[in-house]
């Protein structure tokens, strides 16, 4: 079905000072202005957030669902790309 | 002393100014935050939906705080609720704007821009007087209304700069607020005495400073100001529109069908 409503902004809130900013969900909003404050009183009204980034939904490049096998299937039996995989050699202090 | 008797009845209302002027501050914002939660499940879209009732609830949460006070100060054992819920219309004290029926969209935005801007004046005065418990509520109330202060302000341009019809809406809302608008800067013995008490609000200052904001939100809204005329007023005394009884009655009925409960 059509979104009837007005454009659509992603939210990302930040929880504290020094955090990365994180996907918190969408608002509807005429411009900018207002998917900030809509984000503001939908997302952050329990102070869950010391800042807010929202972003023009349209603006972000997604991946699609069909190149999930090419994107994603080729990590899973890589365990080498993980820093874990390699033993620490000893002598070598460990944090 | 032979005062005549109109004199008498006037120092009689004015037995406890504080808790007089306490009581004007918190029904402003109570009975403006009833108003403004009869939105609640009805906003026009979800997320001004879930904005006003933020708005509501922050200001009923101030009233919450000045009635409480209001109570303390009076001494006679009642607290908010008590003021809030078992006082009848002739006790409230607050302006007559802020009781009117909530009306369209453009009307509660309107009003809510015209009492934000006054709000945030008052409450800016307010933070620095000598009564430590008002200051402190002040110094938060003021960080609220400073946001639905430009919420309201926000909604002023885009009602008044957008549509034909959004424009017609604000202006009617406009010109049927404006006769209201004065009687938040009237003053009287309540004000002189709580001057002497620390509480220091100068309100034909307040006044110039709150012109420069509306006029300027105003005229970038493409509106116009309506031209000065009669004012109604009356509030603070006790004298209200029809609308506050219609309004108390649905406010309070469920306190004072059941005393006393809790939940």
């Amino acid at each position: 079905m059509a979104d009837s409503q007005l454009p659509l902004w992603e939210v990302f809130t930040q929880p504290g000072h020094g955090e990365p900013h994180e996907h918190a969900g969408s608002v509807h909003a005429a411009d900018a202005e207002q998917a900030m404050q809509n984000a503001r009183d939908v997302y952050a009204r329990r102070g869950e957030a010391v800042s807010l980034w929202v972003v023009a939904s349209d603006a972000i490049i997604a991946s699609a669902p069909g190149d999930a096998g090419p994107f994603f299937d080729p990590g899973n039996d890589k365990a080498y790309r993980h820093p874990q995989f390699y033993k620490v050699p000893r002598g070598v202090r460990v944090f | 002393m032979t005062a005549p008797s109109v004199a008498g009845k006037r120092e009689e209302i004015i037995a406890n100014p504080l808790f007089e002027y306490l009581l004007r501050l918190g029904d402003d914002r109570l009975v403006l935050g009833h108003r403004m939660s009869e939105w609640c499940g009805h906003g026009p879209i979800l997320e001004e939906d879930i904005a006003m009732a933020n708005i509501a609830l922050d200001l009923v949460g101030q009233g919450s705080a000045l009635l409480k006070l209001a109570g303390e100060t009076e001494g006679a054992g009642r607290d908010e609720d008590a003021l809030a819920y078992f006082r009848s219309e002739p006790e409230f004290r607050n302006a007559q704007m802020l009781e009117l029926p909530k009306g369209d969209f453009a009307f509660t935005m309107v009003r809510q821009f015209l009492f934000d801007a006054f709000s945030v004046l008052q409450w800016d005065a307010l933070a620095t007087c000598t009564f430590a418990p008002l200051a402190g509520i002040a110094a938060k109330a003021l960080k609220e209304d400073r946001y639905h202060l430009r919420h309201s302000s926000d909604w002023m341009l885009r009602m008044g700069d957008g549509t034909e019809e959004s424009h017609a809406r604000a202006q009617k809302a406009l010109n049927h607020l404006w006769r209201f608008t004065g009687e938040l800067f009237e003053s009287d013995a309540v004000d002189a005495a709580v001057h002497a008490q620390g509480i220091v609000v100068d309100l034909a200052a307040i006044q110039s400073r709150w012109q420069q904001t509306v006029f300027d939100v105003v005229g970038r809204a493409t509106l116009a100001v309506p031209p000065a005329g009669a004012t109604s007023s009356g509030g603070r005394r006790g004298r209200h529109t029809e609308s506050l009884g219609h309004m108390l009655a649905e406010m309070q009925i469920v306190a004072r069908s059941h005393p006393g409960a809790k939940w």
